[in-house]
């Protein structure tokens, strides 16, 4: 039986060469995701160690303090739960200012995001040698974090919205332009040819032949990126920029008797973050088409 | 008779074409005027009219003129009667005995001529300094015990001198001078980050990149016990004033806390993707429990965890990445589960029958089908997060974020400030280029 089973390997030499080929390769395969697989645990383990020792806590004393400041908020909370109510009408203010933020600069940003796009997508571009010079600039505004604008601009015009308006604005234009100069490429070249042999100018060209056909899935691109911001406002709001995110700063620092507030904020949040997700993602799946 | 019955079904299109085009010229003048008027409320909600009023101007001016040039400080201590040359007037930029700048000259133990630009110069003797300006003269002001006496050469106070009994301030083209009764200081502006390879009490300050190399190359040592190279690296890494070791560190630990982030919560994400998939997990209890679970730790938001962790370990790297692993924990654990439940049922099937265990179809059938889409999105977010922790280090205090806004809190080293965000921009850039280049080497390789 053996002997029969190992005959067509005896009498054919390619195929055997074939089957030390592949196990070799298998090997250095293996090999190479042996070590990938060592490295990569190494730096978790040496970057974890490292974090731990440059933390001002320890992680192993952490974990065990971990659910003391949600209890304390929870406790307290607990004994003002009529309050609650109360103290959401008093912070729905601050947070409409919040919203508001990420609203304006989605739009502000978007509205950027799609001269740049616009300007820097092979075939549509208004002046074809200036492309890289659009891309880096999207680049560097991606590359921005917002909190770098925000920071210098509050020394500069005040604590408020301004500044975290503009801050997530300049990060947004790079962002997506990026996305939508993608979406751009996919567009189909024939209404803007047809529009161009009829004598359109630039301008009627891209309203009327590109952004028709683009415009769905660049909605989607901004419902995303709004959802995005409304995190973005809020974090900005605990630097200084206004809206919600400033009164959990006072209220977090100010310490035990306000943990009320923060609660109450921290439910306020957690329902604005849920909804607008939810939102979002309904229509942006309705817009590319999904069900 | 086709034809007949076409006619109403014609008819019927010309109407509903009519009406779409009707709808959609509606939303073409529709959509920008909503747009703008919301545009007018945010102009009164975010009170811009009032914007004009509270920026400060002049704020920005410095943050513009201190980002790319620096002011030396002549100060004369018009009660121990000693003078001094100072950077910036910081302890750590301070001449050394026997050093000056090329545009002070000292002339006595506590007379100085300082030639400012413009064609401007001031001259410190004592208590007295005199400032000339082309075209107009000589400004003398003189410190007398506890009176401060300003003498013009015209006997009136232009408008670019402010006297009062307490302090007069010269604010001339070329420099600017200050006196009070306690010291005398003339300011110099000159371009350029000083003293951003070596502080005044290196050797090698002030020495051209030709001089440095060839004495880099050469034997002779400057310090003694060390190579001359190892010195220069020495002076850079240890420099005082720009701080070269903590801000690279700080850099360092804002990428560990993205990168220990990122890793940390695709690993925990992708077990309980599996339990949240709809092909993967029989119970449906358990399918609804995950996924409410993701909701929840996306939709508490990186703010709040953050705030929670760093009660519990302190300011420093290790809060960061744990806030980020948590938030990111629930973002992965959506996006990997939708991505197991679009996976090719044959593959696994195949596997199955050659007898495979059900971990050994997991291991063979389903992680190469999703390990593209995995790679790419944790590449992705392990960019993105590099920014965040920028963010949440300047809310926790750490890495990068944590010497930003205290750079700009002091609200004077403006040049350090435009440091950082160059080196920040400098940082989220490579991560940018590394994830995309690994994104494409591992997907398409």
């Amino acid at each position: 039986m053996t002997e029969k089973a190992l005959g067509p390997d005896i009498e054919n030499p390619r195929l055997r060469e074939v089957r030390e080929a592949y196990a070799a390769m298998t090997r250095t395969k293996q090999m190479y995701g042996g070590i990938v697989m060592v490295v990569f645990v190494a730096l978790m383990a040496s970057g974890f160690m490292l974090a731990d020792s440059r933390n001002a806590g320890g992680f192993w004393d952490g974990i065990l303090n971990i659910f003391i400041f949600p209890g304390e908020v929870l406790s307290e909370a607990a004994g003002k739960a009529t309050l609650l109510p109360g103290l959401m009408v008093k912070f729905f203010p601050s947070l409409i200012e919040t919203i508001n933020i990420a609203a304006a600069s989605t739009l502000v940003g978007a509205l950027l995001a799609i001269v740049l796009s616009l300007l820097s997508t092979r075939g549509l571009a208004r002046f074809p040698r200036l492309i890289p010079v659009f891309r880096r600039m999207m680049d560097i505004s991606r590359a921005v974090p917002e909190i770098v604008i925000a920071l210098v601009l509050i020394f500069i015009l005040g604590s408020g919205p301004v500044p975290a308006m503009i801050a997530i604005a300049f990060h947004t234009s790079g962002a997506l332009g990026k996305l939508f100069s993608e979406v751009n490429e996919n567009a189909s070249m024939k209404p803007i040819e047809g529009l161009q042999s009829v004598g359109a100018n630039w301008t009627q060209r891209m309203l009327l032949g590109v952004i028709p056909q683009v415009a769905p899935n660049w909605l989607s691109y901004a419902l995303l990126r709004f959802e995005i911001n409304i995190r973005a406002s809020a974090i900005l709001g605990f630097v200084g920029a206004g809206g919600i995110g400033y009164d959990l700063k006072n209220a977090f620092s100010w310490g035990l008797g306000r943990y009320d507030e923060v609660a109450a904020i921290f439910i306020l949040l957690f329902l604005t973050i849920v909804f607008f997700d939810q939102l979002s993602s309904h229509y942006r799946n309705k817009l590319v088409g999904k069900t | 008779m086709t034809a007949i019955a076409d006619i109403p079904a014609q008819s019927d299109w010309k109407d509903t074409a009519t009406a779409r085009i009707t709808r959609k010229r509606l939303i073409a003048f529709s959509a920008p005027l909503v747009i703008l008027t919301y545009f007018v409320y945010l102009f009164f909600a975010f009170d811009i009219s009032g914007l004009a009023g509270r920026a400060r101007m002049d704020n920005a001016a410095v943050l513009v003129a201190d980002s790319y040039s620096y002011k030396t400080h002549v100060t004369h201590d018009n009660r121990r009667g000693d003078l001094s040359i100072a950077i910036e007037g910081e302890n750590k930029g301070t001449y050394p005995d026997g050093m000056t700048p090329d545009f002070v000259t000292l002339t006595g133990e506590s007379t100085a001529r300082i030639a400012l630009t413009a064609g401007e110069s001031a001259k410190i003797d004592g208590a007295t300094l005199r400032y000339s300006v082309p075209g107009y003269g000589t400004v003398t002001v003189t410190v007398e015990g506890r009176k401060i006496s300003l003498v013009t050469p015209d006997d009136t106070v232009p408008d670019w001198i402010s006297s009062s009994s307490s302090r007069v301030t010269i604010t001339g083209k070329g420099g600017r001078a200050s006196v009070t009764r306690a010291r005398t200081e003339v300011f110099r502006y000159s371009y350029g980050w000083e003293l951003f390879w070596f502080t005044l009490d290196s050797p090698f300050y002030g020495k051209s990149p030709v001089e440095l190399l060839g004495l880099a190359l050469s034997g002779d040592r400057v310090v003694a016990d060390k190579s001359n190279f190892a010195a220069m690296v020495d002076g850079v890494w240890n420099n005082a004033m720009w701080r070269h070791k903590d801000v690279l560190w700080a850099i360092f630990e804002t990428i560990l806390m993205a990168f220990l982030g990122t890793m940390g919560a695709a690993i925990i994400a992708l077990p309980l993707a599996f339990l949240a998939a709809r092909n993967f997990s029989p119970f449906i209890a358990v399918r609804f429990g995950f996924r409410r679970l993701f909701d929840f730790v996306r939709g508490v938001d990186g703010l709040i965890w953050t705030i929670i962790l760093s009660r519990a370990f302190g300011p420093g790297p290790l809060t960061g990445a744990l806030a980020i692993l948590l938030t990111d924990t629930g973002s992965f654990g959506k996006m990997f589960s939708e991505a197991l439940e679009n996976v090719d049922d044959k593959q696994i099937e195949g596997i199955q029958s050659t007898g495979a265990k059900p971990l050994q179809r997991y291991r063979f059938g389903v992680i190469p089908q999703i390990t593209p889409v995995l790679l790419s999105q944790v590449l992705y977010y392990l960019e993105s997060n590099t920014r965040s922790a920028t963010i949440i280090g300047a809310i926790t205090g750490g890495g990068i974020g944590l010497l930003l806004t205290q750079a700009i809190i002091t609200q004077k080293d403006w040049e350090e400030v435009s440091y950082y965000i160059v080196l920040i921009i400098l940082m989220v850039m490579l991560m940018d280029w590394i994830s995309g280049m690994l994104r494409r080497k591992l997907i398409k390789g």
